[in-house]
């Protein structure tokens, strides 16, 4: 992961100390009060820098709890997968993020900026790419982009430049006099992206940026998103796809029913299901046989040793490293020969389901989340 | 504001205090206000067919009225057709104010349902500037529908006798009341589901305002019931008040009605859009 490279396990304390004059300089350069020294935690308890910290946050639709009690970080410079099936509350939670909508209880704090408090500072730090690609569709791609560059306080000319640089950069150049309405889904959702991107944002929020787009299109956005963190933006995704979350984070938030029921890596999360696959071939395909029956005499994880003809392989389930090493020792014990061996995590999908009890959606499939557009 | 010149981008900007969040300027405003502007007059830009009503419809109506009621309304006036010219331009401004203002709901509501109005709440913008802009752009077709009146009155024999002076405050106050009716259409295009029933409702009760008031016919020969409500519309108001500037005759019972509802609207509607903008969700 590339935040390894940047990050020391235990940050010591005069690191902190370090940061402290630049911090207070950004801030006096920030017209207003000082309303109290409340201070807010830039790390997690690993001591990795956070960009996005939420604590207990919770958000009522009339009797609905979307958010309920929502911790998650967001470390800078990294991906935050937020995995949930339709409804689980990722759209309240990125709206609450962006300030869109207020929270009813918790703490959410973005760039070092309260979402409740200080709503104004924390909007000049974030981008949304929402569900919906959400530019006007009857202005040209240069346009929208010219006007959320002069909503953001760049001067005209300011504002020209960096529209030209984003249509560029995200190969908009020759739509650039188009109306957006022309656009095909694809182009629609890099305008989109370029549209976050005008204020060069600290955190982008990525509400199910491919949701209804096709596969092809879909591996266009991703490479654009892997792009913006190469750039060094911290992203937080909301997704329903296992494919896209693996494709893009590093680490996982899932959330189910508005509450957080599980997280970490994503090779973390699989082992948490317990459930790995040892895949192990015989030197002598001829063997394959009496290593079956030698494995399921073993009768390990309580399930069955299966044979796989085709690549000539006994595949033996367990959920421990001592039993990894009781199949090693079982098999040449018999005098067999192990020619190769590999462990297979289950996929995300599976994760899923045995964290939430139902199943995700497919890529294709293309069903709008009726609840969260009612939010 | 200088605010923006702070580094948001810096690759790690913790922050230890919790500093209150800076005021928009009154340049800021004004910038943001000026951008949401220009975005929608390129809307009538890309689609001119959106300033037809403000261009066609009154030539259609000040062209219907003159000839189709002119002669015997004008008859009783104790003239013609001329006569009737005469008291109903006047009138034909009054009229504008208020069905170029209903179309400011209709679009606004459209920008909540494609959701450009998230990107816009998600920015750092006072949330007022968004209305003011759709406000100043609806004025803007409402000073091209009254332009439009003025060529056609001048061409169907309209005197102005000199009254100029007194032509361009009734434009004035029209756009004055004009803006005012805006929060109302304004409040409606946030709070109802589509476009459709915006303009249902805002047809609902434009009607009976428009129909029931000097704007087209004296209201001395209206049933006694009729002409009190009559006295207090700001329609009359507007139409009378617009008439005493523009070819001589009284003016105060006419602009104080005018007056007392553009206030009175601004301050209790003008709150209400904001609040309800603000907490749409």
């Amino acid at each position: 992961m590339r935040e390894g490279s940047r990050t020391a396990p235990n940050r010591p304390v005069s690191a902190i100390c370090q940061r402290t004059p630049q911090a207070v300089s950004a801030v006096a350069a920030v017209p207003g009060t000082v309303v109290g020294m409340t201070r807010i935690d830039n790390y997690s308890p690993s001591g990795r820098p956070v960009a996005v910290s939420v604590r207990g946050l919770v958000k009522h639709f009339g009797r609905t709890r979307a958010l309920d009690g929502v911790d998650l970080d967001v470390h800078e410079g990294t991906v935050l997968g937020v995995l949930g099936p339709n409804g689980a509350g990722k759209t309240t939670l990125v709206r609450c993020l962006s300030t869109l909508i207020t929270p009813d209880a918790g703490k959410a704090v973005v760039a070092g900026y309260d979402v409740v408090q200080q709503p104004r500072q924390l909007r000049r730090v974030i981008g949304l790419t929402g569900q919906y690609a959400s530019v006007d569709e009857k202005l040209s791609g240069r346009e929208n982009l010219y006007l959320i560059g002069r909503l953001l306080d760049l001067s005209g000319k300011e504002a020209r430049s960096r529209a030209d640089a984003l249509l560029e950069r995200f190969s908009l150049t020759d739509a650039a006099t188009r109306p957006a309405r022309t656009y095909s889904g694809g182009m629609r959702r890099r305008l989109d992206l370029a549209a976050s991107m005008i204020g060069r944002p600290h955190v982008l929020y990525l509400d199910e940026p491919t949701t209804g787009l096709d596969p092809r299109t879909r591996n266009e956005v991703w490479a654009e998103v892997k792009a913006m963190v190469r750039d060094g933006v911290t992203v937080l995704l909301t997704t329903q796809y296992m494919e896209e979350a693996e494709q893009l984070a590093g680490e996982l938030t899932v959330i189910d029913r508005g509450k957080v029921i599980a997280n970490g890596g994503t090779d973390e999360l699989k082992a948490k299901v317990g459930g790995r696959t040892l895949r192990i071939r015989p030197a002598d395909p001829l063997e394959l046989r009496p290593l079956a029956e030698a494995l399921d005499r073993l009768r390990l994880a309580g399930s069955a040793t299966t044979v796989d003809a085709e690549s000539g392989e006994v595949l033996v389930p367990i959920v421990s490293d001592e039993q990894l090493t009781g199949v090693v020792g079982a098999v040449t014990a018999r005098g067999l020969t192990i020619g190769s061996i590999t462990t297979e995590l289950p996929s995300l999908d599976e994760v899923f389901l045995s964290l939430t009890g139902q199943k995700t959606s497919a890529p294709q499939d293309l069903r709008p989340e009726l609840e969260e557009v009612a939010v | 504001m200088s605010a923006a010149t702070v580094s948001p981008t810096a690759p790690t900007s913790p922050t230890i205090t919790i500093v209150a969040d800076p005021k928009i300027g009154l340049r800021g405003h004004l910038r943001h206000t000026g951008a949401l502007i220009r975005r929608n007059l390129l809307w009538i830009k890309q689609d001119p067919e959106s300033m037809m009503d403000a261009v066609l419809m009154p030539v259609i109506f000040t062209l219907l009225f003159v000839y189709v009621f002119g002669g015997s309304i004008g008859q009783a006036l104790g003239g013609g057709q001329g006569a009737y010219v005469q008291y109903v331009i006047p009138g034909m401004i009054a009229m504008m104010s208020m069905n170029i203002a209903q179309g400011v709901g209709t679009g606004f509501n459209e920008d909540f349902n494609k959701g450009i109005m998230d990107r816009f709440r998600s920015l750092p913008i006072g949330r007022g500037s968004v209305l003011v802009a759709k406000i100043a752009v609806e004025l803007i077709r409402l000073l091209v529908a009254t332009t439009v009146v003025m060529v056609i009155a001048l061409l169907v024999g309209f005197h102005v006798h000199g009254h100029w002076g007194g032509l361009l405050a009734s434009i004035g106050l029209s756009a004055l009341f004009g803006s005012a009716v805006m929060w109302i259409f304004l409040v409606l295009g946030v709070t109802m589901k589509n476009a459709q029933s915006v303009q249902a409702m805002g047809f609902l009760v434009m009607m009976p305002l428009q129909f029931g008031s000097s704007i087209f016919a004296p209201t001395n020969s209206m049933p006694g019931w009729l002409s009190s409500f009559t006295a207090y519309n700001p329609m009359s108001g507007l139409a009378d008040a617009a008439r005493g500037l523009m070819t001589g005759g009284p003016i105060t019972h006419g602009l104080t009605v005018t007056l007392a509802w553009t206030v009175g609207l601004t301050v209790i509607m003008a709150p209400i859009a904001i609040r309800k903008f603000t907490r749409k969700t």
